[in-house]
């Protein structure tokens, strides 16, 4: 080992600086960025971008004139945060939202916003007043549904408009979240409840209601058999039932005479009694 | 697997072992190449062609006390020196090759499970995907390999474990607490890998997106049906793999669940009071159908009665009229005090006080005051 170093010195040395030299003539760029080639301050080449010809892999440069500024190539995300909207009719909604987008002319995006994060804290401020904008023209009921979809377009467009000028294409804007802010909230509280009570209060009566009806229905058709059966003869059935009526009445099944009975010596029971006849 | 840093571990894996039985082990890690199983030898190992690992004989002589001291600069502590070849070469420049080859042979062989695939990438730029079985690139910094589980299911739940409600807006303005779970694995593992910054967030945001779009069209009671649960589902599903085939995200929405669509904690008693409700008013329907049943069959069973007796009744008319009249008398006045008054100008005293006291005494007695006379 110490022989070796004693023998090669010169070609080890030399061996290592070319090693350093190479290294920092070189440099890759991976799939997931792209790069800008700054020569003294002023962007020279591109590397991996959307449009661009080069694809990534490994390139050469000049050491210490070359200064590479990488940038992601990805989709990125910019969220906002909550913001409460004030619709065409005055209601309040909180809403946030996110925008996808993604870096496509490097080198102006490096010239103007320095970096992502550059870009994201510009396009946010912009991407909220967008959405406000956008979203203050509809009414409340058409932010939670269907005319989202119009809407959203339009802020994409509006906002990929001027995140142009920061070299970055915005691809989509979505709304995560609408909420109510706390006092509607409460008051949406308060209306489902009272809401509920009415269906409660309605299905209550309508429960009694269906009650009601399915006995009269059934008073109603006992009526219907007892006037089948008995019209056949109105006498007959006067008299049976008289017959029933007075056993029921007075001869109760607990057996204790609770009744008197004063009769009539003209009674008809008693006729065959006096023996008449 | 070794993907990332291939010198680490390769490195570590053999210069561990190279403390206890030293050469051996690095010479034959170059011969035989003891972590992955691959006959095939890596151009770095080629020199160590005649290279037999000397056997532990050969060691400990070499190793003893008459041996050459030489100031090692390998990765023993201080004393610690390699033994010598048999030429009385150093082993040092070997083991180095060795472990050398060792990480070129772990970065260029792969074994990519059933439900993987991954990613090569030759000097940055994406050159292929490997599909599962085993697999060869160019050894680590030529090209990177990138291993990811891509059948793999992996669901998201929403909200995340934060137990918080989330509260929905739905398309009438009420709000409804929802959490579900999103499933999904990864359908094209280059876009996967390229496209999106961040896969999962995008997954998480484009979900919750999807959701709250889909639950704004439907109204409360929607939400909470089994069906209207269902089309949720399906539409939040839909409108999700739209959103990241748009993002290009190489992302396959597998399925989403609805865990539960509850009414919001703050008016939960006003819902259960619905459901007391609708069961009071079931059980009101309930006793009212088992009196209608009561009533209508004990009006058939009196006009079944009276139909046969009628019947009776009709061959013989006078003859059981009588006999019913009868028969009810007798069962009457049976039973009850019966006082015969006879009519003819006398005014009779009526000892109804007494007639009560009796009847207390529950000795049923029959005053019968006969008709006089006659």
């Amino acid at each position: 080992m110490n022989r070796l170093w004693e023998d090669h010195r010169l070609s080890i040395i030399v061996a290592a600086v070319a090693l350093v030299g190479l290294l920092m003539s070189v440099y890759v760029v991976p799939e997931e960025e792209q790069a800008v080639v700054i020569r003294t301050g002023e962007p020279k080449r591109t590397v991996n971008t959307p449009g661009g010809q080069s694809d990534a892999g490994i390139y050469l440069r000049m050491p210490f004139v070359d200064r590479v500024v990488r940038v992601e190539k990805r989709l990125l995300d910019l969220e906002m945060n909550d913001e409460e909207v004030l619709s065409a009719d005055q209601q309040r909604l909180l809403v946030n939202a996110y925008a996808r987008f993604r870096i496509t002319d490097p080198v102006r995006m490096v010239e103007r916003a320095g970096s992502t994060d550059g870009v994201r804290s510009a396009l946010e401020p912009i991407l909220n007043s967008v959405l406000r904008q956008e979203l203050g023209r509809r009414t409340f009921q058409s932010m939670l549904t269907a005319e989202r979809g119009s809407a959203l377009s339009n802020v994409t467009a509006n906002l990929d408009r001027q995140a142009r000028q920061y070299g970055a294409e915005v691809v989509d804007v979505k709304i995560m979240r609408t909420d109510l802010p706390d006092a509607p909230l409460q008051s949406a509280f308060r209306r489902m409840e009272s809401d509920r009570e009415r269906e409660a209060r309605a299905i209550r009566a309508e429960g009694g209601r269906d009650a009601r009806i399915i006995r009269a229905e059934a008073d109603a058709s006992a009526a219907k058999i007892y006037a089948d059966a008995y019209g056949k003869d109105a006498s007959f059935y006067d008299f049976y039932r008289a017959m029933q009526s007075y056993d029921t009445t007075f001869a109760s099944e607990n057996g204790t005479a609770e009744s008197s009975i004063i009769l009539s010596p003209d009674n008809e029971y008693l006729q065959q009694f006096r023996g008449r006849r | 697997m070794a993907g990332n840093n291939p010198w680490g571990s390769g490195g570590d894996g053999s210069s561990g072992s190279g403390n206890d039985d030293d050469g051996a082990k690095g010479s034959g890690g170059g011969d035989k190449g003891k972590g992955p199983r691959n006959p095939w030898l890596p151009p770095g190992s080629g020199g160590g062609d005649g290279r037999r690992g000397p056997n532990i004989e050969d060691i400990f002589k070499n190793r003893g006390p008459e041996g050459p001291r030489r100031k090692g600069g390998g990765p023993g502590g201080p004393g610690f020196q390699f033994p010598q070849r048999p030429g009385g070469k150093s082993w040092f420049p070997v083991l180095v090759v060795g472990i050398i080859g060792l990480g070129l042979l772990a970065t260029s062989v792969h074994l990519i499970g059933p439900q993987q695939k991954a990613v090569v990438k030759t000097l940055g730029n994406y050159t292929r995907t490997m599909d599962s079985g085993l697999q060869f690139s160019a050894p680590f910094p030529i090209e990177t390999v990138d291993v990811e589980d891509v059948e793999g299911v992996r669901p998201i739940r929403i909200p995340g474990n934060n137990n918080q409600a989330k509260l929905i807006l739905t398309g009438d303005q009420n709000l409804v607490d929802l959490s579900y779970i999103v499933r999904w694995n990864i359908k094209d593992l280059a876009d996967y890998k390229f496209r999106v910054v961040d896969p999962e967030e995008t997954v998480n945001d484009a979900a919750e997106a999807a959701m709250r779009a889909s639950v704004a069209e439907k109204n409360l009671d929607e939400t909470f049906s089994g069906q209207g649960r269902a089309a949720i589902e399906l539409d939040v599903r839909e409108r999700m793999q739209a959103t990241l085939d748009s993002y290009r995200a190489g992302i396959r929405v597998l399925g989403v669940e609805i865990e539960k669509a509850d009414p919001p904690s703050q008016v939960v008693d006003a819902f259960r009071d619905v459901q007391v409700a609708e069961q009071n008013a079931d059980a009101a329907r309930n006793q009212a159908r088992g009196y209608a049943q009561q009533v209508v069959s004990q009006a058939e069973g009196e006009a079944e009665a009276f139909d046969k007796v009628y019947e009776q009744y009709r061959l013989a008319p006078e003859v059981t009229r009588q006999r019913l009249y009868y028969e009810t008398m007798e069962r009457v006045l049976s039973k009850t005090d019966k006082t015969i008054v006879e009519t003819d100008g006398v005014t009779t005293y009526l000892p109804l006080p007494e007639v009560r006291r009796r009847s207390q005494q529950a000795q049923p007695t029959t005053t019968v005051t006969a008709p006089g006379g006659q």
